[in-house]
């Protein structure tokens, strides 16, 4: 059924585009179109616009050694089917330069930014060629993810400054915030340009948490790139560890034992929760409802005592492995996980109410931080912000992976997009996941738990998308030998960060936290 | 109520009161950690572990602190950042490298972007283990950091 559609594809192209399609390969849901550099834009921004197709991600491969060239990869799914559409672009033999997807298709803007930054290749026509993950000091001509880089070469700082958007105008002034902030968060620098208290212009400055993860992946045998997969964003370690071993186990097209599924499914879940409740509570805090921040933050370490209790971790770190799961859950985990549910369940109802109905609290989130449908789906934003905003996708039910298919559950959506929809979409997903816990723990079957995944062929690629408490996350591997050759990661985040900025404005200055914190974007997810 | 958190907040509580006439204030950099370890800095402060309770204090700024506890294996980018940081802090003060990243780079050790743990950037008086540290270690690492700061007290009177 899906080999069809996707066949169909292929012959729907206008004849120009059709011409211009020098191979068409359907490999599971996957559909690989190889073309022409200069063909790329069109081809792509066709089908992105003919089946609403979102951009999954754009990265670039440097094949220099065997085949002379860089390579692009465009991947892109089409509504309302489980499949994706992967393009392929080789360069000009030793060129470095391509024609910018920006123009044609709003949401490759950061992507053709890395490109620039971490293979130095030029995107032609790309309105803001800024860099985007290296930092001003960064020698020119050094590319980290280019394969004659090796990990370990530091490259000495040079002077630079990055070029800020400048707002002027009479009484307009900037206020520069962080990277070092006020409260326990991540580093990012953010530039607000204001007349009076409100907002007129943000720019979010980000990179101060780039550690290499795509680089130092390259370089690390399968095994242990689960637990590197764990520290891409620390609060969203089952789904990126989760996300990387199904993309190996797709490598290697190993079945996983289904009991492992349901078990990932928990784990994935209860991640979700400590999460979503972490950020109700924070927005209580913003808020400065302090009885409901100091509820909700109890909640959570009940949340997190509990992963500790199953997994010995309060992150849930090391429940994955390529193959499966570490550790089976047992009648005794089912039986606590369950009785610890019921009384969580109870006391998060108490929460909700306890938030919903605090006037002070709905004064300041009503209308507050908006991003509009439109504004959503033009900037690609996934998960539970782009859900508030009225947009319908979720990837456990449009992509379903682990033990997704064989349960039910709603995706809540809001349409005002401002921080209350945001804060309900998310009260709404804390409730699914406690009935998702409880059916995977119902219809668990009993069985193996890993599998041996061996021979992982080289020169295969492919892909996995996992919903992240914070939305579409997406890891996609070109397998080398017993490592990946190229390893993109994109995180919920990547997505999200742009439309901060369109949130943000007209706001004044005060809300900013409370805005931020209803998107609650990982820093080191984005930065890599 | 977490017991091992009780047993050593009562002595952390003695210990500030020892050091530091009443309160540790402290402030928290994040040199490049997963935000991991950022997750239990924060339950450090929930209902349960409730440090503030025993005098200790994050702070908003370097400038009201007694000491840094830093996360992260230090990026290139966020070097600078933290030397300032630990400039604007006024002495006498401790440094404390919290988590696997921030002893020695973790995994990340050896990549083109880090400088693999915060000794090679600032002085360090405590290291804490953990990927990420449990809160009790934490309260565990800064009770460590008071009894050296005590040391010092005492050979300077």
């Amino acid at each position: 059924m899906t080999v069809e559609k996707l066949r169909l594809i292929v012959e729907e192209l206008p004849p120009e585009l059709y011409s211009k399609v020098r191979s068409a390969k359907v490999r599971g849901n996957d559909l690989r179109l190889v073309t022409g550099i200069d063909d790329l834009a069109s081809l792509a921004k066709h089908i992105h616009g003919a089946y609403q197709a979102p951009l999954v991600t754009m990265h670039a491969t440097d094949d220099r050694a065997a085949e002379d060239c860089f390579k692009l990869y465009v991947i892109l799914s089409p509504k309302g089917m489980d499949a994706f559409v992967t393009i392929i672009a080789a360069l000009e033999p030793r060129s470095q330069r391509f024609v910018s997807l920006t123009p044609q298709i709003n949401e490759a803007d950061w992507y053709e930014r890395e490109v620039q930054d971490m293979f130095g290749l030029e995107a032609i026509g790309h309105p803001d060629p800024r860099p985007l993950v290296l930092y001003d000091d960064w020698p020119q001509g050094e590319h980290p993810l280019r394969k004659d880089f090796p990990l370990d070469r530091r490259p000495p700082r040079v002077k630079g400054e990055y070029p800020f958007t400048k707002v002027e105008g009479e009484g307009v002034y900037e206020i520069p915030v962080g990277p070092v902030h006020a409260g326990v968060i991540e580093p990012g620098h953010f530039r607000f340009s204001v007349a009076g208290e409100p907002i007129i212009n943000l720019e979010v400055r980000l990179g101060y948490v780039h550690k290499g993860i795509e680089k130092i992946s390259e370089s690390t045998p399968y095994w242990r790139g689960t637990h590197l997969a764990e520290r891409i964003s620390g609060d969203n370690s089952v789904a990126h560890s989760t996300a990387y071993c199904q993309t190996v186990e797709a490598l290697a097209s190993a079945e996983v034992p289904e009991r492992a599924e349901y078990i990932r499914t928990v784990m994935l879940e209860l991640e979700r929760i400590y999460n979503l409740i972490g950020d109700i509570s924070g927005i209580a805090l913003d808020t400065a409802f302090s009885v409901g921040a100091a509820n909700g933050y109890l909640l959570r370490e009940k949340a997190l005592n509990l992963n500790e209790c199953l997994t010995g971790s309060r992150l849930l770190r090391s429940v994955n492995v390529i193959g499966g799961v570490r550790k089976d859950l047992s009648a005794n985990d089912r039986e606590k996980t369950l009785s610890a549910l019921v009384r969580l369940k109870l006391e998060f109802e108490d929460l909700v109410d306890l938030m919903v109905t605090s006037t002070s609290l709905l004064d300041r989130v009503e209308t507050t931080g908006r991003l509009s449908t439109e504004m959503a789906i033009r900037l690609n934003v996934v998960g539970p912000v782009a859900r508030a905003s009225g947009v319908d996708r979720d990837v456990r039910r449009d992509h379903p992976y682990a033990a997704y298919d064989r349960l039910n559950f709603l995706v809540p959506r809001g349409t005002a997009g401002d921080v209350n929809a945001r804060t309900r979409v998310k009260i709404d997903e804390v409730r699914e996941s406690f009935s998702l816990i409880d059916q995977a723990l119902d219809g668990m079957p009993s069985g193996p738990i890993r599998t041996v995944v061996e021979n992982i062929p080289a020169g295969e690629m492919a892909m996995s998308l996992v919903e992240s408490p914070r939305g579409e996350l997406v890891h996609w591997i070109l397998a080398g030998k017993e490592r990946p050759y190229r390893h993109k990661i994109r995180d919920a985040s990547f997505c999200n960060w742009l439309a901060m900025e369109e949130a943000v404005l007209g706001n004044i200055v005060p809300d900013f936290p409370l805005i931020n914190k209803s998107f609650n974007l990982s820093y080191s997810g984005n930065d890599l | 109520m977490d017991e091992e958190t009780e047993k050593l907040g009562e002595e952390l509580k003695r210990k500030v009161r020892e050091v530091f006439g009443r309160s540790l204030a402290i402030r928290e950099v994040d040199a490049g950690s997963c935000n991991g370890c950022e997750v239990e800095v924060n339950s450090l402060t929930n209902a349960i572990h409730d440090i503030e309770r025993f005098g200790l204090h994050i702070v908003a700024s370097p400038r009201h602190a007694d000491m840094l506890l830093v996360t992260g294996p230090v990026t290139r980018n966020m070097e600078i950042p933290l030397r300032q940081t630990y400039n604007a802090t006024p002495g006498p003060k401790m440094v404390v490298a919290m988590g696997s990243c921030a002893i020695s780079g973790g995994i990340y050790r050896g990549s083109y972007a880090v400088l693999d743990g915060v000794d090679k950037v600032l002085p360090v008086d405590v290291y804490v283990p953990g990927c990420p540290p449990r809160p009790q270690a934490i309260i565990q690492g800064i009770l460590v950091a008071l009894g050296k700061m005590e040391e010092r007290k005492g050979q300077r009177s």
